[in-house]
């Protein structure tokens, strides 16, 4: 079986073609932000990004931060699936909204939650499952609707993608992986809904035994390729919170 | 009278107030995360985040703040003892289930029908769903917190909302900077009103009919 670690992101990304869906995580921490710079620098595009959201582009201090907002401004996706697909804060027009308005960008708004299962369900073999999330709204317009126990759900349909890009703590050379704190958000189950999954990581990675079996998140077969980050500069091991969308519903201003 | 608004942390610690021993309390981004800053002495409140986050505290920030314990909001926040780590899908697996005694979220609009909106503009094209439908589908009660009006002191307590809803007929309490308030139907019921404000004036902020049980009582935090 091959070699699962790489020396550089730029190799772990390197193929990565024109048109690919991929997967990205993150919820303020867990941002694969060494991944998503090397892809940036690499080129590809005509993207479908799959993340909660897709945060506005890097601010003073942090230009060296490359979001999935970066890559929408840029012009390199065309599709987005997110939970926040405008800016929360009334005032403020992102460009993705913009975007959107003239086309150039395909936008799915889901909830969070039923993102979250859509990919769970597509990294577990299930294609489809019933929510009551968005029953009553302008987000169940054309969904199934089916009635259980006398209760209304709509249908969801899985998500799966051609890459994962993923943050982990630490690792192994087989890909066993663990999550540190809130890091974890999406990542466990984004790592299991791709076709090749790709993982940086902070710590040293550690050889095959090292880690306690009990104590892996993410086991090794769902993971392709790995990359211990470098050290800050060339690294980056946190994100500028000000590019992470929140979590749900709009800071409560006045509109 | 000398007029008092509510602040934000007044509002945050008079919906604090609700949440009694034992409960599983998820708080939304904007003024609902403040609310984990003030739980009752004595009891027991189990904040729960979509991140994973099960079992957080107070907003901490400097030497004390991990970068990577945040609420819904990304603010850092201590963890508790009792506190546990899962995945996504799992943290709304626990909201499914119906585990949350509350949720409680920010809104531009909230009904005297128990709707509420609080994703997506007029006129605009994207949204900010977040977790909030998830929640609102699936908690067992919904609280929602926000400015009892507009900065052009338009109504956002309506009779039915304007905007696109977030879930239909689930609020159950809401806390403005005027009052606390409860949908009725066709009218909300003022449980407390702020210092220093009289019903009616209250009223010609409201967009659907006040009634009022009894003696009417200021706030209490």
């Amino acid at each position: 079986m091959g070699q699962k670690v790489y020396r550089t992101f730029e190799e772990a990304v390197r193929d990565i073609p024109d048109s690919a869906s991929i997967l990205i995580p993150g919820f303020g921490p867990g941002v694969p932000l060494n991944l998503l710079r090397a892809l940036y620098h690499q080129g590809a595009k005509n993207l479908t990004l799959i993340a909660n959201g897709a945060g506005g582009p890097a601010t003073p201090g942090h230009e060296n931060t490359i979001t999935s907002g970066t890559l929408v401004e840029a012009g390199r996706v065309r599709k987005v699936i997110l939970a926040f697909t405008g800016a929360t804060h009334p005032s403020r027009r992102s460009v993705l909204e913009e975007l959107q308005e003239t086309g150039e960008i395909e936008a799915e708004l889901t909830p969070q939650g039923s993102l979250a299962e859509r990919i769970r369900a597509g990294g577990a073999g299930i294609p489809a499952f019933y929510t009551p999330a968005g029953v009553g709204t302008e987000i169940a317009n054309g969904k199934e609707h089916r009635v259980f126990n006398g209760r209304t759900y709509i249908l969801e349909e899985a998500i799966t993608a051609d890459y994962a890009f993923i943050r982990a703590w630490k690792a192994d050379t087989f890909g066993n992986l663990i999550f540190r704190r809130a890091q974890r958000n999406f990542n466990p189950i984004m790592a299991t809904a791709a076709r090749c999954t790709i993982v940086e990581v902070e710590e040293p990675i550690a050889s095959e035994g090292e880690l306690d079996p009990d104590q892996v998140h993410t086991p090794g077969i769902f993971v392709h390729r790995i990359v211990k980050i470098p050290p800050p500069p060339e690294g980056i091991l946190h994100a500028n919170p000000a590019n992470a969308a929140p979590a749900h519903g709009p800071a409560p201003a006045s509109p | 009278m000398q007029k008092t608004p509510l602040t934000r942390e007044l509002m945050a610690a008079r919906t604090a107030a609700e949440f009694q021993d034992g409960w599983i309390v998820n708080l939304g981004v904007g003024m609902p995360t403040l609310c984990s800053d003030f739980v009752v002495q004595g009891r027991k409140v189990i904040f729960h985040s979509e991140n994973g986050v099960i079992g957080y505290g107070r907003n901490v920030s400097g030497d004390n703040a991990d970068p990577n314990v945040v609420n819904a909001g990304l603010q850092t926040v201590e963890l508790m003892p009792f506190a546990s780590i899962v995945h996504h899908a799992d943290a709304f697996g626990i909201v499914r289930k119906g585990l949350l005694d509350v949720g409680v979220l920010g809104a531009y609009e909230a009904a005297a029908n128990g709707d509420f909106a609080n994703w997506k503009l007029a006129g605009r094209k994207g949204g900010g769903i977040g977790g909030a439908m998830d929640i609102a589908a699936s908690a067992k009660r919904i609280f929602v917190m926000m400015e009892h009006t507009t900065r052009d002191k338009a109504p956002r307590l309506l009779r039915r909302c304007t905007l696109p809803i977030t879930a239909p007929g689930v609020v159950k309490l809401i806390i403005t900077d005027l009052g606390v308030f409860e949908p009725l139907g066709e009218a909300f019921r003022v449980k407390e009103i702020a210092h220093g404000h009289t019903l009616e004036e209250v009223q010609a902020l409201t967009g659907a009919p006040l009634v009022v049980d009894g003696p009417l009582t200021e706030v209490q935090v």
